[in-house]
C-alpha cells in the first residue's frame, strides 16, 4: 500500500495544511470522543497499575528476597515492545480496550513498584520508632505515617507512568482502541491527511503535559510539608 | 481455555513451518531488516548525540537542556512521529524509519553520556590537570573511560527503545518483524500475529540482556540515569 499512497500523496495538488481550523470544527465530535477514550484508557491503566504496585511493593518490603525477582520481572515486562504485547494478548482478549489496558497497566508496574519501594525505604527509622512508641500498630503506622511520607516518591512515579502511558495509548490503534492514535492512523490512511495527523498528535502531547502539571499540582497539594 | 491452548499450538506450528523462513517475507529477512534499521539508527544517533554530550559534560553545562529534552521526548508518541514523518518529504519505508528512530535514540544517549562525563569526581580531574593534561587529554583519558558504564547504559536504553519503535514502522509501510504482526492483524490470522509478537519480544529481550551484559562488564553496577522510555 505504501508506494501507491506515496505517489498519490505526491501527485496531489490540493493543499494539505498541517493546521486547519476547518478540520477541527468539522470533526470536533470525533476528536472529543478520541480524546475521551485516550483519557479513560490512561486513567484506568495507571490506577490499576497503582492498585497492583502498592501491595506488590509492600510484599517485597515484607519479604526482602522478593524484591529482586519482582523488579526483574517488571523490568523484563517493560522491555517487551507494546505492539508485541498487544499482538500476543489480542487473540485472547480481542480487539478491545481491555487488551490496551492490560498491556499499559503492566508497563506502569516497573516505575510504580520501584517508586513506592523507594518512598517507603526513605521513611526515616526514628520516625517509625516514634510512631510505634506512640502505640501505633502496623496498619495505622502504614496508613498514617509510612504511606504519607512515601507520597512524594509515589506521585513522582505516577507522573512518569502517566506521561508514558498517554504516549503509549496511541499504539492501541492496532487493536482498534488507540484513542487519539485512531485519528493519527486514520489521517495516515486518508492520503496522509496532515491536519488530522497533526491535530491528534498535538492533542496527545498536550494531554501528557497537562496531566503532568495536574499531578505536580496534586503533589504540592497533598504534601505541603515537602515544599521547598 | 481451549482456544488459548490451540492458539499456542497454532503459533508453534506457524513458527516451525519452513515456508515462513524463506524469501523476502521470511523470518530471517525480516529479522535482518529489523536489526539493520535499528543498528543504523542507534549508530547515527550515537554519532550525533555523543560528541554533544561529551562536550557539554566536559564543560559541565547544559544539564537542564539535556534532561528537559529527555523528559519531553517521553511525552511524544513514537507512533505519531512515524506517521508525521510519513506526511513530510521524508516519506516512508526503511529509510524514513531510520530517521524517526534516530529522533528517539538521541535523548537516552545524550542524557547518560552527559551525566557520565559531568559527574566525574572533581578531585580526579584536578589530579589529571595537575599532571599537566590538556582539556582534550582529560576528556579522552580520564572522563570518557570513567563515563563508559553510563555511556553503555545509554546505548542499551536507546537500542531497546529503537527495536520497539522499529516494530511500529510496519504500520507505516516499513519492513522488519513488525510486518508479521501488522499482516497477522490485517489477515485476522492469530497464529501469525502471536508469532510476530513472540519474535519481536524475543529480539527486544535479547537486545536488552546482551547489552546489559556488556554494561555490567564495563562498570560496577551503575544504573542508567535516563528516564524509562516508552516500550
Amino acid at each position: 500500500m505504501a508506494p501507491s499512497q506515496l505517489a498519490q500523496a505526491q501527485s496531489q495538488e490540493a493543499p494539505n495544511p498541517w493546521i486547519s481550523v476547518d478540520f477541527v470544527r468539522d470533526n470536533s465530535e470525533a476528536i472529543l470522543a478520541a480524546l475521551r477514550q485516550h483519557i479513560t484508557l490512561t486513567v484506568v491503566s495507571v490506577a490499576l497499575g497503582l492498585l497492583l504496585a502498592v501491595p506488590l511493593a509492600l510484599l517485597a518490603r515484607r519479604y526482602g528476597w522478593l524484591r529482586t525477582p519482582l523488579l526483574g520481572a517488571a523490568g523484563l515486562l517493560y522491555t517487551i515492545p507494546s505492539l508485541a504485547l498487544f499482538a500476543v494478548l489480542a487473540p485472547v482478549t480481542g480487539l478491545t480496550a481491555t487488551t490496551v489496558v492490560l498491556g499499559l497497566t503492566s508497563y506502569t508496574l516497573l516505575v510504580l513498584v520501584r517508586n513506592v519501594l523507594a518512598g517507603l525505604d526513605g521513611v526515616p527509622a526514628d520516625v517509625v520508632e516514634a510512631a510505634r512508641g506512640m502505640g501505633m500498630g502496623p496498619g495505622r503506622l502504614l496508613l498514617r505515617v509510612e504511606l504519607p511520607l512515601a507520597l512524594p516518591a509515589v506521585l513522582a512515579g505516577v507522573r512518569i507512568a502517566t506521561v508514558s502511558t498517554v504516549a503509549l495509548v496511541t499504539v492501541g490503534v492496532v487493536v482498534s482502541n488507540g484513542g487519539l492514535g485512531q485519528l493519527i492512523f486514520e489521517g495516515f490512511n486518508n492520503n496522509l491527511y496532515r491536519a488530522e495527523i497533526f491535530t491528534a498528535t498535538a492533542l496527545c502531547v498536550a494531554l501528557a503535559l497537562v496531566a503532568d502539571l495536574l499531578l505536580l499540582g496534586l503533589e504540592r497539594l497533598l504534601t505541603p510539608w515537602a515544599r521547598r | 481455555m481451549g482456544t488459548a491452548v490451540s492458539l499456542v499450538g497454532d503459533t508453534v506450528a506457524w513458527l516451525l513451518d519452513g515456508e515462513h523462513w524463506t524469501g523476502t517475507d521470511g523470518v530471517p529477512n525480516r529479522l535482518l531488516e529489523h536489526v539493520q534499521v535499528s543498528a543504523s539508527a542507534v549508530g547515527i544517533a550515537a554519532l550525533i548525540a555523543l560528541p554533544i554530550a561529551f562536550l557539554l559534560g566536559h564543560v559541565r553545562r547544559g544539564g537542564g537542556l539535556v534532561s528537559g529534552l529527555s523528559n519531553a521526548s517521553r511525552a511524544v508518541p513514537t507512533f505519531a512521529v512515524l506517521v508525521l514523518l510519513a506526511a513530510t518529504p521524508v516519506g516512508f519505508g526503511n529509510r524514513a524509519t531510520v530517521v524517526a528512530l534516530v529522533l528517539f535514540a538521541v535523548p537516552p544517549l545524550l542524557t547518560n553520556a552527559h551525566v557520565g562525563v559531568r559527574d566525574v569526581d572533581r578531585e580526579v580531574l584536578e589530579a589529571a590537570r595537575g599532571m599537566g593534561m590538556t582539556g582534550l587529554q582529560v576528556l579522552r583519558r580520564v572522563e570518557l573511560p570513567l563515563a563508559l558504564p553510563l555511556i553503555a547504559a545509554g546505548v542499551r536504553t536507546a537500542a531497546v527503545q529503537v527495536v520497539a519503535t522499529a516494530t511500529l514502522a510496519a504500520y507505516v509501510g516499513g519492513g522488519g518483524l513488525g510486518r508479521f504482526i501488522a499482516d497477522g492483524f490485517g489477515r485476522a490470522d492469530p497464529a501469525m500475529t502471536v508469532a510476530g509478537g513472540v519474535l519481536v519480544a524475543a529480539l527486544a529481550l535479547v537486545t536488552e540482556l546482551s547489552l546489559a551484559g556488556v554494561q555490567r562488564r564495563l562498570g560496577r553496577g551503575r544504573q542508567t540515569v535516563a528516564p524509562e522510555v516508552a516500550p
